[in-house]
């Protein structure tokens, strides 16, 4: 009987990385942003000697402790994934995306265990040079495990500094530093990071508004806002800038996803960029002759621009990418999606033949099917493909994901330039409407970030790694009832946790920066 | 012995100083085990809270290290075993995750389970945690049921290489004796050492005179499991590896012979049970004594270590397949390319120095004793 991997597998599997995946990321932006926050107050205290400055730092650090306990949780999951869930691909690149993982754990994550310890409980026990200190190196700790994951996330959108054994059958590190720092990596930290930084920002914003909303707290309510938003907008400025290199790596070495972005279908030169659109629900594939949009209002040659530097450049789209054809970058017109399954298949193909030359010792065969696999390997994963439609993501979810994440972040600008206005000009205290705007904020920092995460993830399928393995040929061979009731058990406890922290945090809110208690 | 050679030796090193050390830093689960039984009033639970509670952070992340390193220099094993022992794996990690938010979470307002829940959740961690770590180590030893073919990846039906050769994934563990006897040796272990801790941690008339006397039961009943165990792995028939052709093979009284044939693991060994035994001992019979923990924690991280080593290194399966012997996994067939164990063996540089501030975080944290009166009085406490 020839053994085959049940569908529904693949899409539990799925279910259950972007559940975990989803809920970590409502907890570790948060501790990116408020982490240097409150060690931006603790420094102010420490120069200042202030004691509002402490009891400032100590009350966000407090929330920084219920959001962290919870992140540390979902992470642990999130890890062990990669082999629980995703054993074949742990074996076929784990030669290279374990290393980031350990390094994280090595230099990274006992910095923070260890400094977040002192953070808590050291006030009383340990000097305010150590204890600061402390404070800075559990968030640098936290922005540098940060990196390390996302390198190895960045690896699977563009792998590079890799060469495919065939006797070892996998992808082996040839060039650690060109995995390290790859152009993806390094833009993908630095955006993700100064995402986690705004989201800091709105939460703190948001309820230092509530207790000007509630009248208590005045002082510290302004002297949070004027912190929050100064880093806010520092950190919105920036991310404009990593925004646009994303655009751009992402056009160069991942055009699917570009094209699932923007709802392209249709390529061509001059192309614009889709600001405000709705997508037709009748385009039901690639290739119809329905209009991809019920409205579209574009911005001329802006997407072109932005992918390629130049306001009359070819962008492929859905269409041209399955079909091919279109010019490349090379000079060189591109192979169409079949023809890569081909060449997917001859590589698999060759591979095989390469083990059983091996294996009878025929050294001559070998050679040759070696040249064929090595010729062929560029397009390796798309052997697993079955159907070319397969190599399209779900266009709507990514379309849309990338226009909120897109809206909110250039609100989120205009949000803390009012806040840093009119607190400077002392009036924020009195305004009202602006503190409810404020306030109801913070829900909006959470989407916008997991609508970043949507847009890079939904919009890189089907490939585990791009274009070498598809998450198909990538996952464990378990039933499909174990993961089913392995993501039923974390939704329910995920679930119970996210309302307990939110109760303990809301909590903590009211109660608000209590008096420090000095043994 | 070729440097590819060397570092693989040199990585199953560091994934066994890693095991050691994440089974010394299980005390934090020992303590959780004991939150009821030893912590009879509300002040004496959250003086036990404390105690573990300001350590579980570095127990949890020498667990998720294991886990990155073992990935990076041994990733077939990561794939083999997490991908196929599903279940105990899973189980494991729910224990760990309940943990992580139970210490912040039991005393706080608007914590929806209430304290109690956390507490029970504390305790099912402290319990449950370590008997599973245990059990699952055990399969180090007694072998699990996988079969590995990487041939498999040109099958485009199902390319998985590696797949479990039960429906249990992983649950049968548990129904293998020696397993248990790991997991239960563990499990009683960590109790001990999490006296020995509240012992130099805590300062109470009442709590730590009861930690002493209760460290009596503990440990005979952490020897009587860890002394069968050893015992019967040094008669047992051990996963042997033909360095020349691969070729895995039984060998009787192998694990023994892996000792003989490597005297400084021995001595180290025999340094590790002797600390061990030194910490219980001289903490039962002087009353004033509190450094039990630091010989006693020395000593099971060379224990562990050695025993870990007897299970892969001098041409030994580390992770033995009793459904396909040839499919066992060793150090040899298992690890990184030479690049990555070289990369990551710069990498590994920097551990004394994490290790050096670990220890000056830890001490500067531990030179004021936990006590009732800070329990009451200060708002830095769980």
């Amino acid at each position: 009987m020839i053994e085959t991997i049940d569908t529904s597998l693949i899409d539990w599997s799925r279910a259950q990385f972007a559940l975990t995946a989803m809920y970590h990321w409502l907890f570790v932006p948060l501790t990116l942003g408020l982490g240097v926050i409150q060690a931006v107050m603790e420094t102010i205290y420490y120069k200042t000697g202030n004691e509002f400055w402490k009891r400032t730092a100590r009350f966000w650090m407090k929330l920084f402790g219920i959001n962290f306990a919870i992140g540390v949780a979902t992470g642990l999951i999130l890890e062990f994934e990669f082999g629980t869930n995703w054993s074949n691909y742990s074996w076929f690149v784990g030669d290279i995306f374990g290393a980031p993982l350990a390094i994280e754990g090595i230099l990274a994550f006992f910095m923070e265990a260890t400094f977040i310890a002192v953070m808590f409980f050291g006030w009383n026990k340990v000097s305010k040079g150590f204890h600061l200190a402390s404070t800075w190196l559990t968030i640098i700790g936290a922005t540098l495990s940060a990196y390390w994951i996302l390198v190895a996330n960045a690896w699977m959108q563009y792998p590079a500094g890799m060469a495919f054994n065939p006797d070892t059958v996998r992808n082996e590190m040839v060039d650690f530093w060109a995995v390290a720092l790859s152009p993806v990596a390094i833009n993908k930290f630095f955006h993700t990071v100064l995402s986690g930084w705004v989201l800091g920002s709105v939460f703190v914003l948001g309820v230092s508004s509530w207790y000007l909303l509630k009248k208590r707290e005045v002082e510290f309510s302004l002297a949070s806002i004027k912190t929050g938003a100064i880093f806010g907008l520092i950190a919105s400025a920036l991310i404009v800038w990593t925004g646009d290199g994303s655009a751009y790596q992402v056009a160069q070495k991942q055009p699917m996803k570009l094209a699932a972005m923007e709802g392209l279908y249709e390529g061509g030169n001059g192309i614009g960029l889709s600001g405000i659109g709705l997508l037709n629900p009748g385009k039901a594939t690639y290739n119809d002759q329905a209009d991809p949009f019920l409205f579209n209002i574009q911005i001329p040659g802006m997407l072109s621009f932005l992918a390629e530097r130049d306001m009359n450049a070819y962008v492929p789209g859905i269409r041209n990418l399955i079909e091919g054809g279109y010019p490349t970058s090379g000079g060189t017109a591109a192979l169409s999606a079949n023809e890569k399954i081909a060449r997917g298949k001859k590589a698999i193909k060759a591979l095989s033949d390469y083990k059983t030359a091996v294996k009878a010792k025929d050294t001559e065969a070998a050679k040759l099917h070696r040249a064929a696999l090595d010729e062929n390997f560029d397009y390796f994963g798309y052997g697993y493909i079955r159907d070319v439609s397969e190599l399209i993501p779900n266009v709507a979810l990514t379309f849309y994901s990338f226009r909120v994440m897109v809206i909110l972040g250039a609100y989120f600008i205009l949000l803390f330039i009012l806040a840093l206005w009119f607190e400077h000009k002392d009036k924020i205290k009195d305004m009202r409407r602006l503190q409810r705007v404020c306030l109801w904020s913070i829900p909006l920092g959470y989407i916008a970030g997991q609508a970043g995460w949507i847009v890079a993830e939904v919009g890189r399928q089907p490939w585990a790694i791009q274009d070498i393995l598809p998450a198909g040929a990538a996952i464990s061979k378990l039933d499909t009832s174990s993961v089913q009731i392995t993501f039923f058990l974390f939704l329910i406890l995920f679930t119970l946790l996210l309302i307990a922290e939110i109760g303990i945090m809301l909590k903590a809110i009211k109660k608000g920066p209590e008096e420090i208690t000095e043994n | 012995m070729d440097t590819y050679n060397l570092l693989q030796h040199y990585w199953w090193f560091l994934i066994s100083l890693l095991g050691g050390l994440l089974v010394f830093l299980l005390f934090v689960q020992g303590g959780q085990s004991l939150l009821f039984t030893l912590g009879k009033t509300e002040i004496q639970q959250k003086m036990m809270l404390n105690s573990t509670g300001r350590k579980w952070e570095f127990t949890f992340t020498t667990l998720v290290t294991f886990g990155g390193a073992f990935f990076a220099s041994f990733p077939l094993f990561y794939s083999t075993s997490f991908g196929g022992a599903y279940w105990v794996w899973i189980l494991i990690l729910l224990c760990f995750v309940i943990q992580a938010v139970s210490y912040e979470y039991q005393a706080k307002k608007g914590n929806l389970l209430g304290k109690k829940t956390y507490r029970i959740f504390l305790w099912i961690n402290g319990v449950l945690g370590s008997i599973l770590l245990g059990t699952a180590v055990g399969t180090f030893f007694s072998g699990a049921e996988f079969i590995v073919n990487k041939g498999q990846i040109t099958e485009l039906a199902m390319p998985v290489i590696s797949v479990w050769a039960n429906p249990w994934h992983g649950l049968e563990a548990v129904l293998v004796v020696w397993n248990v006897i790991l997991g239960l040796a563990v499990f009683f272990l960590a109790r001990v050492l999490a006296l020995l801790y509240f012992i130099n941690n805590i300062e109470d008339a009442d709590l730590i005179p009861r930690c002493r006397k209760r460290l009596i039961p503990e440990a005979a009943l952490f020897l009587l499991f860890f002394l069968t165990f050893f015992v019967h792995l040094l008669l047992a028939d051990g996963f042997a590896v033909n360095p020349d052709t691969g070729e895995v093979f039984m060998q009787p009284y192998k694990y023994f012979s892996n000792l003989m044939q490597m005297p400084v693991v021995l001595i180290v060994l025999l340094i590790g049970v002797c600390g061990v035994l030194f910490g219980i001992a001289k903490s039962i019979l002087s009353s004033g004594w509190k450094a039990g923990i630091w010989f006693a924690g020395t000593g099971t991280v060379l224990t562990v270590m050695s025993l870990l080593l007897c299970a892969g290194w001098n041409n030994t399966a580390y992770y033995p397949s009793v459904a396909d012997l040839q499919s066992s996994l060793t150090i040899g067939n298992s690890c990184s390319s030479l690049f990555t164990l070289k990369t990551m063996s710069y990498v590994s540089v920097f551990i004394p120095f994490v290790l050096a501030y670990i220890f000056y975080a830890w001490r500067s944290l531990d030179l004021r004793k936990i006590d009732s009166k800070e329990m009451e009085k200060s708002d830095q406490v769980y």
